[in-house]
């Protein structure tokens, strides 16, 4: 699949950014006055860039509102609904903590689980096509969750918590790729199953049904990627859980901040990956994975 | 609405003939040309005469070769359009309402006026059916020439496909397969028409009629005897000897 930048960088902020959300309204943190402000609002930041760069992949950005629409059926519509009542939610929750009102935590906990929803939900976009078989497996929402509790734990300072979750996330994001790489192969269909000739002899293509390039093969087959994708995934591993748990046993906010960045560029990595290495089944038609 | 109808009164679709499909590609351009000014925003081509020219169809021809165990190799042209699935799982991803399928005749459409083009059902799509318009920002894909099948302006004989109806061998039928006795269910009975990566449980409506058993090519020639000339005298000896070398 191509990997839309804007759709990178919004999965990953906004994960990360929903994950700290959630243990700030759990109540891992207990900050007060304008330090408050500034945790909220990263937490806020993140969640909005992230959902605002997720617009620009879009053919019709202006008529986003109507993806509130179908929530009955669609993932992505969910997605919407989750979000926007993950941000109203900690609404009280933040200003209780920036002004000292003590609401209680109760208000916190609800928009820490919506925060949960919400990724989840996001998870749930790709989990559910089956014509894309490395993500349809329930590894996917899994990495999505723990990506996002790594990255919040980092961003909300639980050192100890965050090096435990770095060690999790490994663990995920090597049976994500052991998993993903015999997903297409369990799916049992080549070119021969997908057209139905292979029950007359060995297909293969004998002449492409277009010389120029469509918006499948730019979209769907996207192959490029692939031949890097082993050093990248040690790339994203390193950098996403071993660098930053090491990071994190520096003193003071320097290894913390230097912890989430080098996080956060891990974490790009691998969903940048997420995207290139998925081959959808209709790559098939076109002889290419 | 996004979430599908339960059953649908007609199915309507295509049987497409593998057998007699000569690639012409004759329904690729019948349906961009037809689509190109009817339903919706025509179907663009971004830089049609520069180097690397590119555009929206809703209907693609392949060629595959085919070789069987035994025998010679085939060539084996394969028309790929929307199959208008009956669980058709492009339509409950659509997070607006754009994709839906139409609960009377089965046909899946997109109501371009909501669609934000995010591409999910595009993605959802297994057959590659579905193409986003670069122009228009909109996701494009086979109506089933809604607006031709009942089209009371256009002559009753023009009221199919236009793929159908473009056709120069008669490869392509459309009908409605709810109905046993229609001319596409006993076609696809006949000849044992088959859907597309039917474990994929999308339920395609649209049959592919196999292509049909190929003549084997008879071992001798029935000249073959006559074949068997032994030389002799002069070219006999030549023979011999520069078979000897
Ligand atoms: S062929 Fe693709 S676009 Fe058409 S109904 Fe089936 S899943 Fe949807
Ligand atoms: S591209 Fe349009 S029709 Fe397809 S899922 Fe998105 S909004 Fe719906
Ligand atoms: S039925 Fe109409 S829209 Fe669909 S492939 Fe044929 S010509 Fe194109």
């Amino acid at each position: 699949m191509h990997p839309a930048p804007s759709v990178i960088l919004f999965s990953v902020l906004s994960g990360a950014g929903f994950g700290l959300l959630a243990y700030l309204g759990f109540g891992f943190v207990h900050l007060y006055g304008w330090l408050a402000f500034l945790w909220w609002g990263l937490g806020y930041g993140l969640a909005i860039i992230g959902l605002f760069a997720s617009t620009f992949h879009l053919g019709n950005p202006w008529r986003a509102w109507r993806a509130f629409s179908q929530w009955r059926s669609s993932w992505l519509s969910r997605e919407a609904w989750a979000s926007v009542a993950t941000l109203l939610s900690c609404a009280p929750m933040a200003l209780s903590d920036w002004l000292s009102l003590d609401l209680p935590r109760s208000f916190g906990v609800l928009g820490g689980v919506c925060a949960l929803i919400t990724v989840f939900t996001t998870a749930m976009i790709y989990t559910q096509i089956k014509a894309v078989p490395r993500w349809h497996h329930w590894i996917t929402p899994l990495m999505f969750l723990t990506f996002a509790l790594t990255g919040g734990a980092i961003l909300a300072g639980q050192n100890g918590l965050a090096q435990l979750l770095c060690g999790l996330l490994l663990g995920v994001m090597l049976a994500v790729y052991r998993i993903g790489d015999g997903q297409f192969a369990r799916r049992a269909q080549t070119l021969g199953s997908a057209t139905g000739l292979g029950v007359i002899g060995e297909v293969t293509v004998f002449e492409q049904a277009h010389t120029a390039g469509n918006y499948l093969l730019r979209e769907m087959i996207y192959v490029v990627g692939r031949r890097h994708a082993v050093k990248l995934r040690g790339i994203a591993l390193v950098l996403a859980t071993g660098v930053p748990a090491v990071l994190l046993l520096l003193p003071g906010i320097w290894g913390a901040g230097l912890a989430a960045v080098c996080h956060l560029i891990g974490a790009l990595a691998a969903r940048w990956l997420f995207f290139a290495e998925a081959e959808h089944v209709v790559g098939l038609y076109y002889g290419k994975r | 609405m996004t979430c599908l109808p339960v059953t649908t009164q007609k199915k309507l679709g295509l049987a497409i003939d593998l057998d007699t499909c000569v690639g012409c590609q004759a329904c690729v351009t019948a349906c961009k040309g037809w689509n190109d000014q009817g339903y919706g925003a025509p179907l663009s081509d971004q830089s049609p005469y520069g180097a690397e020219p590119s555009g929206t169809f809703l209907n693609r021809v392949h060629s595959y070769a085919v070789q069987p165990i035994d025998g010679l190799a085939q060539t084996i042209n394969f028309p790929r359009s929307c199959l208008h699935c009956e669980d058709a799982p492009c339509v409950p991803v659509c997070p607006t309402g754009a994709s839906y399928k139409r609960a009377e005749d089965g046909i899946v459409l997109v109501n371009e006026d909501a669609c934000i083009g995010c591409g999910l059902c595009a993605w959802a799509c297994p057959y590659g059916a579905r193409e986003m318009d670069a122009a228009a920002g909109v996701m494009k894909k086979c109506t089933l020439c809604v607006d031709r099948i009942y089209n009371e302006n256009l002559p009753e004989e023009d009221r199919e496909p236009a793929c159908v109806r473009g056709c120069p061998t008669g490869a392509r039928h459309f009908g409605d397969f709810a109905d046993p006795d229609s001319k596409v269910s006993r076609l696809s009975a006949e000849r044992g028409g088959y859907a597309l990566m039917p474990d994929l449980g999308t339920k395609p409506v649209n049959r592919y009629l196999p292509p049909r058993k190929k003549d084997q090519r008879s071992e001798a020639s029935v000249l073959a005897p006559l074949l068997d000339i032994r030389a002799s005298g002069f070219a006999g000896w030549l023979d011999r000897v520069l078979g000897k070398i």
